[in-house]
């Protein structure tokens, strides 16, 4: 972590300067590292810093104060848009989880952030009494209760971290746009890696039972059939993410499940297996892969920046039962198709 | 490109009779679901609700009720394999 440890420069307006640590506004090599270590699934759980105050540049008692998490890459990203201002950082304990996901936990919450106020002291370090959280903090925090409990007015801040200059700079005003959460193509690509990497999890397990299936099969499994499923994988956790809003329909599952057929379709006729001898293995992968992507881009719901709870559920209840349906009957024409040869 | 997820199914709903007008529910929501026209709020586009829940919990006249929750499949269905409430908890990532 690149935080250096100014004490006394500012003692004159500090209740107790040698706690709060002073923040760089700069990432260093070792920061950038470990952000895409983080999006492989590195160690990513060991990625917290200290909750409590931080300074950033020289702030004195009209500063503004910035509330955030105590994820390391949140904590980055804020702390990088600073450059030339000065202020304070407020860190919660989220457990190390972004202001999002922490906010719908409720560890980013009215509890802990009343908690937060009282231990660093802020009572006494601050003239003014206001906070600015981010909005995407907002599901977890009750700000009339913040105020109730310890006097400090809650304004919510931009969704992004980028825009948080032009909003001190406006006081304290944020456009339409600041306040919406956009899900770009960027934003999707970046999130990939994290479906990708459980998916290929899982895929090694699936290969090391079609090893065993090998050893008894008339017709065993190669090449060919590997990269029909790497296909279906891909289409599941990389072509519909990114695609997302190009692909018609509305529902993730549907979404998923009409890339994977147009790819196991187009495979299917490459390796010429729409020949009347190829009618079992043709049929069941049109039946097990289309499904298997289909699942996995419903698991990019939890991604998302706009999917609802009852709108997942809707969409689950109708497609859990036919992935699975069309899964099993699939497997089992595969088996045959192997077996049987 | 504006995303739209299933329509009708957001269980957001307002009452406009106990709205005071102080904008927060613009303010916190990341989906422009609100709007305030001579201070009193209404519901512009409810399609585009998430059901963060955050309008809810800020609302000082208690005018807004949603039900919120997570809307993660992952969760959705490892809550129905062990009982519990769907929470971002359900893989190891850290973060959902
Ligand atoms: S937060 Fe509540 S009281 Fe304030 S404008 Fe919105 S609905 Fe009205
Ligand atoms: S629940 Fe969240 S997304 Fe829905 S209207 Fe309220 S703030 Fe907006």
């Amino acid at each position: 972590m690149s935080m250096s440890n100014d004490c006394c420069s500012t003692a004159a307006i500090l209740s107790s300067p040698n706690d709060i640590v002073t923040v760089t506004t700069e990432l260093h090599y070792k920061d950038l590292l470990g952000a895409w270590k983080v999006r492989w699934g590195i160690g990513r759980m060991k990625y917290k810093i200290d909750p409590g105050l931080y300074r950033v540049g020289s702030p004195d008692q009209t500063s503004p104060v910035l509330v955030s998490a105590n994820y390391k890459l949140t904590f980055d990203s804020l702390r990088k848009e600073l450059t030339g201002l000065s202020c304070w950082l407020l860190i919660l304990d989220t457990k190390g989880i972004n202001v999002w996901c922490a906010a719908g936990k409720g560890t980013f919450g009215t509890a802990e952030l009343v908690n937060r106020i009282a231990k660093t002291g802020l009572y006494g370090i601050v003239s003014h009494h206001k906070l600015i959280l981010p909005q995407l903090g907002a599901p977890g925090v009750n700000a009339l209760e913040v105020a109730r409990q310890t006097g400090f007015t809650v304004v919510y801040g931009p969704v992004r971290a980028g825009d948080i200059k032009a909003f001190l700079s406006s006081g304290l005003t944020a456009t339409a746009a600041m306040r919406a959460v956009k899900f770009t193509t960027l934003d999707r690509l970046v999130l990939t890696p994290m479906e990708l990497v459980p998916a290929a999890k899982t895929s090694l397990l699936i290969l090391g039972v079609l090893f065993l299936l090998n050893l008894f099969a008339a017709r065993p499994f190669g090449p060919a059939d590997f990269i029909g499923y790497a296909g279906a994988v891909l289409m599941g956790t990389v072509a519909t993410p990114i695609l997302l809003p190009l692909i018609p329909g509305r529902a993730f599952a549907w979404k998923g499940w009409l890339l994977g057929l147009l790819w196991t379709a187009w495979f299917i006729w490459f390796n010429g297996w729409l020949a009347p001898g190829f009618l079992l293995l043709a049929s069941g992968y049109l039946l097990t892969l289309p499904a298997w992507s289909a699942f996995l881009a419903m698991n990019f719901t939890g991604s998302s920046t706009y999917t609802s709870f009852s709108g997942v559920i809707k969409e689950m209840k109708v497609a859990a039962p036919l992935i699975a349906a069309s899964s099993v009957i699939g497997i089992v024409l595969l088996l045959a198709a192997a077996l049987l040869g | 490109m504006k995303h739209s997820y299933l329509k009708n199914v957001a269980t957001l709903s307002l009452a406009a009779e106990k709205c005071v007008g102080c904008g927060r529910c613009t303010e916190v929501c990341p989906h422009g679901v609100f709007g305030v026209t001579d201070k009193k709020a209404r519901i512009n586009d409810k399609d585009h609700c998430m059901e963060c829940g955050a309008c809810a919990l800020n609302c000082p006249a208690n005018a807004i009720s949603v039900a919120s929750g997570v809307g993660c499949a992952a969760a959705i269905i490892w809550s129905w394999l062990t009982g519990n409430e769907p929470s971002c908890d359900c893989s190891d990532s850290g973060c959902c």
